[in-house]
């Protein structure tokens, strides 16, 4: 149990944490969503990669 | 630190306690220049031939917000001396004490480096290049060398503000084209007349911080005169673009009646001398920067009527 009265210095710190918490999850989001989209449409695939029967 | 202490320094400042909020950090991004790059950069995208993913779209809308929001903030960190003195911008995070300068640079060198190398990632080097062009533009040729240095400032720097409709284009076209290069001539004419009727009823805050402004140096009648050529110069532009590629008839009807506005607008405030702009508070300035947003937002806004309604057979020519 914590004692100490919450101050407005930690209600500050708590929302910059949370903001930069979001900021880098929205990121991974951002590089996975991109990564899903550049490899489904074959944007990475080498030229001499198609598959001849 | 106990209790007491912290229950001790409860009136303490911002400034005082070094701790910065996130929103402090944000507004280090100039959030509402940061709007207008978006708008503007999102239909320069959206009007282009051709199409992306909707998802690399946002991303690279997002990344060239992001690349403006970095060189608003190397702006403020250069700029914080006369942000100081300037009522218009003591509030700001660094002149208001709320972030370090040395914050505030660092912030804007990461996020010039990752928005670039990210654009390059999610769209294209071309688009990416004209990004990081913007950005050393914006911070190096305007900030740091013309805004303090000649009364041309505003005429040559808007030039930065005005590419972000020409990176958009390049995300899908992958390079430039005479109607990208005619969207950044819109935004770049637009921007003189703009600022300079802000400049008429900020009164001496440019004077106090000795920033060369038009109005300081050459006086509020030599503006006035100023106001008026380039509002000329801007409806040429803007009419004509109609013509093109990006225009078509809804366009046109809204370039006639907004040009037809803003130079009956400057038309005004080039009659008006100081006396009679005293006596009312500087009301047709006000009026006429108040109607240059709306003019800028406007235009884009029918280029992308345009753009969205072509599928139609609406838009376009």
């Amino acid at each position: 149990m914590s004692f100490r009265v919450d101050h407005e210095i930690h209600k500050r710190r708590l929302g910059r944490n949370v903001g930069v918490a979001l900021v880098l999850v929205s990121f991974i989001a951002i590089v996975f969503g991109l990564t899903v989209v550049k490899v489904t449409r074959g944007d990475y695939e080498p030229e001499n990669a198609r598959i001849v029967n | 630190m106990s209790d007491v202490s912290i229950n001790t320094q409860a009136d303490t400042t911002r400034a005082d306690t070094g701790e910065a909020g996130f929103g402090d950090y944000f507004a280090l991004l100039k959030p509402r220049v940061m709007s207008l790059v978006v708008f503007t950069a999102a239909v320069g995208l959206l009007a282009a031939p051709g199409s992306v993913h909707p998802f690399v779209a946002f991303c690279a809308i997002l990344f060239i917000a992001v690349g403006g929001g970095a060189s608003g903030a190397l702006n403020m960190w250069w700029d914080a001396d006369i942000d100081k003195v300037m009522k218009r911008t003591q509030s700001r995070p660094i002149p208001a004490g709320k972030v370090e300068p040395g914050e505030a640079m660092a912030i804007g060198v990461a996020l010039s480096g990752f928005s670039v190398v990210m654009l390059g990632l999610a769209a294209n080097w071309v688009a990416a290049g004209l990004l990081a062009f913007t950005i050393f533009f914006y911070v190096v040729i305007y900030t740091m060398w013309l805004k303090r240095w000649t009364p041309q400032n505003i005429v040559i720097g808007g030039a930065a503000g005005a590419f972000p409709p020409m990176i958009g284009w390049a995300v899908v076209t992958g390079g430039i084209s005479v109607e990208s290069v005619l969207m950044f001539t819109l935004t770049f004419m637009w921007t003189p007349p703009h600022f300079w009727a802000l400049c008429l009823f900020m009164k001496s805050d440019y004077k106090d911080a000795g920033v060369p402004m038009l109005h300081v140096t050459h006086g509020r009648r030599v503006t006035r005169n100023h106001i008026l050529v380039y509002t000329l110069l801007l409806a040429v532009v803007a009419i004509g673009m109609a013509f093109t590629g990006v225009g078509g008839p809804i366009y046109l009807v809204t370039a006639l009646i907004l040009n037809g506005l803003f130079v009956a607008g400057a038309v005004s405030i080039w009659r008006r001398d100081e006396e009679i702009s005293e006596s009312d508070g500087y009301k047709r300035e006000r009026a006429f920067f108040a109607l240059s947003l709306l003019y800028l937002f406007l235009h884009f806004g029918a280029i992308l009527a345009e753009a969205t309604l072509a599928p139609y057979g609406i838009g376009g020519w």
